[in-house]
């Protein structure tokens, strides 16, 4: 594996890119009868934003899983900055810098924003059950800069206003938006997203495209993301995997994807939402 | 101030004490309902085992003698040493997180994603596997325990209510000290739970598996760390229960009347676990001394059980739970 000393390369807007993070090999994943991914590859590049696109049921989410733990493939290796990554539970993955948000939304409904943001960081809480308890020194030292850490998100993301609110109580534009604070506040290396503008309005998704970029821009964050609106997908990412029936059909630029017959008759010609 | 006043009150004190108690293993179900949605019936034969495993630390006794000297014709009983009562406890709970270890490892490590009831029917065969261990490790008598805590009359309150009312309250010290450490170990247990970074990720797993994972979180370890809290709570309630009443097989059936505690407080409230415990506590004292005289006495055995049947026919939430509401 030498693929970390790929070229870097510039972008257009001036965000540099550079070599492969994680690579997926030849993945496999099966449920019973139902093939999910069907000996997929491809790879992320560090500061990149991937997209992975496909109709419904095609196998995207079933391929963030797999990157995340959730799912273990029959086949097929995960790499993770060059080395091969054995396998791993969710949580593993979670402490190893990546971080997601699910399709259909996982918060901690019973607590506040503020709360769950603060989850975000367990993994950077360190000090021990004992120093901890009786609120001493290093412990209430590591306390405040988790906090300044997790307001910084809260001020960053536009979500200051509800921050003592209990998540329960937020409209579904707002969960996917504290979602998101949850997985920044980790500071991930790279950010997984399932479908994070699905069930917006265009107002909403012009906000969150924004924060995406943003993140991506000022924290050089690895994004690889899940989309059904092609306009977002176009404008958001670097490069684009097209998948079907758990078949990667195309993978390139988005100009590159666009103009690709197989993905043109497979999705581009299939109505969606 | 009428006589029958002045009983009432040293009664309602005495109901508050015993409350704690219920209080104490209530407080052991909760918090393993909360993080795992197990409702645990072996709570009050985790609280039996503690204090059995206690008794046989402090007096040195050989664990599984009975069995060894069944098969190899030996005579064993004791190690003829004795054990400090502190160094003892520490022990004993190293024994509770290796139980919880074991009851993680092989019981509901495997149960994941299962039925409520299936998780209720495995914690009840964990119950009679429990007394059954504990009993082959230990023996069946009715042991003592003591580990120097305060017992007895406490002169003090006896003779300050004497001056007041000519009428000496009869409280005992033990139980005295029993609130205290049951207050002592919510506070710990609150702010573990507020302010440690395990305490967060417990509310967490309390709250979202799938959540709780995508942050770092392993299901697992807090589990086993739920049981080794919840084994440490009943070990608290095993040593007072052991201390007042000796260490006998019927301490498990504590475990029953803490269900009605629970069905007051709601399964998942800690101040509800306390509240309800200090209610039933004084509610069947009381009603033992002002209604147990005309219906020919031992009320104690059911009101608990009456009292929070009514109560679920109006409140089935508990005191603290949420009230649900039916989507629709
Ligand atoms: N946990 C599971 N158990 C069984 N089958 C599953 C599971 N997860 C996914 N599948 C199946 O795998 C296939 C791919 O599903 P997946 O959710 O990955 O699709 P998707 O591309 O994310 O679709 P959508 O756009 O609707 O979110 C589907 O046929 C689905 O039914
Ligand atoms: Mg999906």
């Amino acid at each position: 594996m030498n693929d970390m000393t790929h070229d870097s390369y510039t972008t257009e807007d001036g965000r540099t890119i550079g070599g492969v993070v994680m690579e997926m090999k030849n993945i496999t994943l099966r449920f019973g009868g139902v093939v999910a991914i069907e000996n997929i590859s491809f790879d992320i590049r560090e500061g990149e934003i991937r997209a992975i696109i496909g109709p419904n049921g095609a196998g995207k989410s079933s391929m963030l899983n797999v990157i995340s733990g959730f799912y273990v493939p029959q086949e097929g290796d995960v790499f993770y900055k060059g080395q091969k990554r054995p396998p791993m539970r969710p949580y593993q993955v979670a402490q190893q810098g990546i971080a997601r948000t699910f399709q259909n939304i996982a918060l901690f409904e019973g607590m506040s924003v503020l709360d769950n943001v603060m989850t975000g960081r367990l993994r950077q809480m360190k000090s021990g059950l004992l120093a901890q308890a009786l609120w001493k020194g290093k412990a209430e030292a590591e306390e405040v800069a988790n906090r300044e850490a997790v307001e910084r998100i809260i001020d960053f993301l536009e979500i200051q206003h509800i921050r003592k609110t209990p998540v329960s109580r937020l409209p579904y534009g707002l969960k996917k938006r504290v979602e998101l604070a949850r997985a920044l506040a980790a500071e991930p290396s790279i950010l997984l997203l399932d479908e994070p503008m699905a069930g917006m309005n265009v107002e909403e998704k012009e906000d969150m495209s924004r924060f995406i970029l943003d993140v991506n821009d000022e924290f050089g964050t690895t994004i690889a993301l899940i989309e059904h609106d092609m306009g977002v997908v176009m404008d958001l990412s670097d490069r684009v995997v097209v998948m079907d029936y758990g078949k990667k059909i195309g993978d390139g630029t988005p100009d590159e994807v666009r103009n690709n017959q197989a993905v043109i008759d497979a999705y581009l010609g299939v109505a969606h939402d | 101030m009428s006589d029958q006043l002045v009983f009432a009150m040293e009664v309602f004190l005495n109901g508050l004490m015993a409350g704690v108690l219920y209080a104490l293993v209530a407080l052991g179900f909760v918090l393993i309902y909360k993080a795992s949605g197990i409702f645990n019936y072996a709570q009050g034969v985790m609280a039996l085992f503690s204090a059995l495993t206690l008794v046989g630390i402090m007096e040195g006794q050989v664990p599984f003698a009975h069995v060894i000297n069944a098969t190899f014709g030996t005579d064993l009983h004791h190690f003829g040493w004795h054990v400090p009562g502190f160094v003892a406890i520490l022990l004993t709970m190293a024994v509770m997180v290796l139980l919880a270890i074991c009851v993680q490892k092989f019981v509901f490590r495997h149960l994941v994603g299962q039925e409520p009831i299936i998780l209720f029917m495995a914690t009840i065969g964990l119950a009679y596997f429990l007394e059954g261990v504990g009993d082959l490790m230990w023996g069946s008598e009715i042991k003592k325990l003591d580990v120097g805590l305060p017992q007895g009359i406490n002169l003090m309150i006896d003779e300050t209510t004497f001056g007041w009312f000519g009428y000496g309250f009869f409280i005992d010290n033990l139980d005295i000290v029993a609130t205290i450490i049951a207050a002592l170990l919510v506070t710990a247990l609150v702010i573990f739970s507020q302010y440690t970074k395990q305490g967060r990720a417990m509310r967490a797993v309390a709250d979202d598996h799938q959540a709780a994972l995508s942050v770092g979180i392993s299901l697992n370890f807090i589990w086993v760390m739920v049981w080794s809290v919840a084994g440490f709570v009943a070990l608290v309630a095993g040593i007072m229960w052991g201390t007042k009443s000796g260490v006998q097989f019927s301490l498990s059936l504590i475990a029953l009347k803490a269900l009605p505690v629970l069905m007051l407080g709601g399964f998942t409230s800690i101040p509800g676990a306390i509240v309800g415990g200090l209610i039933i506590g004084v509610g069947e004292k009381l009603f033992e001394f002002a209604i147990g005289p005309m219906v020919g006495g031992a009320t104690e055995n059911w009101f608990a059980y009456v009292l929070a049947l009514i109560f679920l026919v109006f409140r089935p939430q508990g005191l603290f739970g949420e009230k649900i509401i039916e989507r629709v």
